[in-house]
């Protein structure tokens, strides 16, 4: 059997044979059922355990452990959003991150590397300077660079004048960077199942049992099970689950997309971000260009995307890096992600007593993957949501408290 | 790229179109509406996994919206109907 290493080498160490107990036949009932064994249900439940003391628990996921989203994202990590409220839970997410390696005792690749944002019009540098100052207000770090600073830090970016969407300036917040998404995964499953969390593969959610206004149970492929509380965190697939619950959730799942090149060597120490031209480029450890486009426009659950909007983002990227031009596409994939009407998540309770609900990332739920847990097991455990999640309510769409964010969510994944 | 069935100029590339979301949303009552209907009529959309009611306006053609049902699995669009007309039974 391998082991894990701390060593950061290009060549990724192997993982041990196994890291949880695979084949787990659901119990009668349980304390709390989380419905959705990705990034976030899994971070839900091992906070459960881990602050809460919860340990009956089963995850239960209806593909594999995390095969949904968070097998196809571009593993963005950063924490510069706009509003206080967004601030408050991402700068937390960022922070759990920081000790995240050390603390679930497994290896993720986390790379504070830097996570820049390119301004190519005046608006956008207004826009981007609002941003700035918001941050600097909020105690995250923040700094504002020239072309000049942006070729300093990023030698690859085209910051000639003379192009279509030319770089005038950038924000760039230090202590962003990436992570590997499946070892996330795996290090979460892993801590969540040693603390006796039940990860249950291949249960799909059918239904639910909802007497007077209460959740007591849900109904599975592999039969019903009970549970005092149940949270649903099933990202692009949530509507369904609200539907099957009885309730409305204004989420609209769409596709978005993410493509690979074929290895190369490191020539991008950094993550770019372009909202304007819709791309986003990172340099994955082993040497793939991860970069990410925009989401189609059009509802679906089919996890694929048009490949005009792939032309799209390529035509920017080119622009921005002219040494891509001649490096292979290696490899496109689809996911669908739940978008909310403010770009911003929900996480809360829902009109079902006992019922919650963590939903709306959209197009960048991977940073938040640890506070997301973090929120979410607080809010199950004491029935009432914490602080830093209190503002994400469901029902701030009918009281008009939104949190507008479709300026720093933009294209940033 | 979806191939999309405009009912005036017959099928043409998605590129031409934009997205108008789901179909057949109707305005509440004004003077009466309570915050609740108000967030549903603003924010609530259907989002279902399979056949969905939905709106296209054709930009780069004939620059009119119609209301078409489209398998959000699949993609295959089904028949097409004018606004505030009767809609079409939800395609099997």
């Amino acid at each position: 059997m391998a082991t894990t290493t701390r060593r950061r080498s290009v060549e990724l160490p192997e993982h041990p044979d196994f890291l949880w107990t695979a084949k787990v036949a659901p119990k009668k009932v349980y304390d709390v059922i989380i419905i959705g064994g990705g990034g976030h249900g899994l971070s839900t439940a091992y906070y459960l355990a881990k602050n809460h003391g919860i340990t009956n628990i089963a995850v239960l996921e209806k593909g594999w452990l995390a095969g949904g989203n968070m097998a196809r994202n571009t593993t963005v990590i950063r924490s510069n959003y706009l509003w206080d409220e967004s601030a408050g839970i991402y700068e937390h997410s960022l922070k759990l991150w920081e000790n995240l390696e050390d603390e679930v005792g497994y290896e993720m690749f986390f790379s504070q590397r830097g996570v820049m944002s390119l301004a190519h019009s005046v608006s956008d540098l207004r826009a981007k300077a609002r941003n700035y100052h918001a941050n600097k207000i909020n105690d995250i770090d923040s700094e504002w660079l020239t072309p000049e600073q942006v070729k300093e830090i990023a030698p690859i970016v085209n910051i000639n004048p003379d192009v279509r969407y030319p770089v005038l300036g950038a924000t760039y917040q230090p202590r962003g960077g990436i992570a590997k998404h499946d070892w996330v995964a795996w290090g979460y499953a892993k801590a969540a199942a040693d603390l006796g969390v039940d990860i249950i593969q291949g249960c799909e959610v059918t239904g639910f049992d909802i007497r007077d206004g209460k959740v007591h149970g849900v109904k599975t492929n592999l039969g019903p099970i009970a549970a005092h509380k149940v949270g649903m965190v099933a990202a692009g697939h949530s509507s369904v689950l609200a539907n099957l619950a009885g309730f409305d959730i204004p989420i609209q799942s769409r596709p978005l997309q993410a493509l690979v090149s074929e290895l190369l060597e490191q020539v991008h120490n950094t993550v770019i971000m372009s909202g304007m031209v819709h791309v986003y480029v990172s340099q994955a450890h082993k040497g793939e260009l991860v970069m990410g486009a925009g989401t189609d426009a059009f509802n679906s659950y089919a996890q694929r995307g048009g490949f005009h909007v792939i032309e799209h983002q390529l035509a920017a990227a080119i622009e921005l890096f002219p040494i891509f031009e001649r490096a292979h596409l290696l490899r496109t994939w689809g996911g669908i992600v739940d978008i909310s009407p403010d770009a911003s998540p929900i996480i809360g309770h829902t009109p079902v007593d006992n019922l919650f609900i963590n939903t709306g990332w959209g197009t960048g739920g991977f940073k938040a993957t640890p506070a997301s847990g973090w929120t979410m097991a607080h809010t199950i455990a004491t029935g009432e949501p914490h602080e830093l999640n209190a503002p994400f309510s469901l029902d701030r769409f009918i009281t008009g408290h939104l949190i507008d964010e479709h300026g720093a969510a933009g294209v940033a994944h | 790229m979806l191939h999309i069935p405009c009912p005036y100029c017959g099928p043409r590339d998605e590129t031409e179109f934009h997205y108008g979301a789901g179909a057949n949303i109707f305005y509440p009552e004004p003077t009466t509406a309570t915050d609740e209907e108000w967030s549903k009529f603003v924010f609530i959309r259907e989002n279902p996994k399979g056949w969905h009611a939905e709106r296209w306006v054709h930009s780069a053609g004939c620059r009119r919206w119609f209301n078409v049902w489209r398998n959000t699995i699949t993609h295959e669009f089904g028949p097409t109907y004018k606004p505030f007309t009767e809609q079409p039974k939800r395609p099997v």
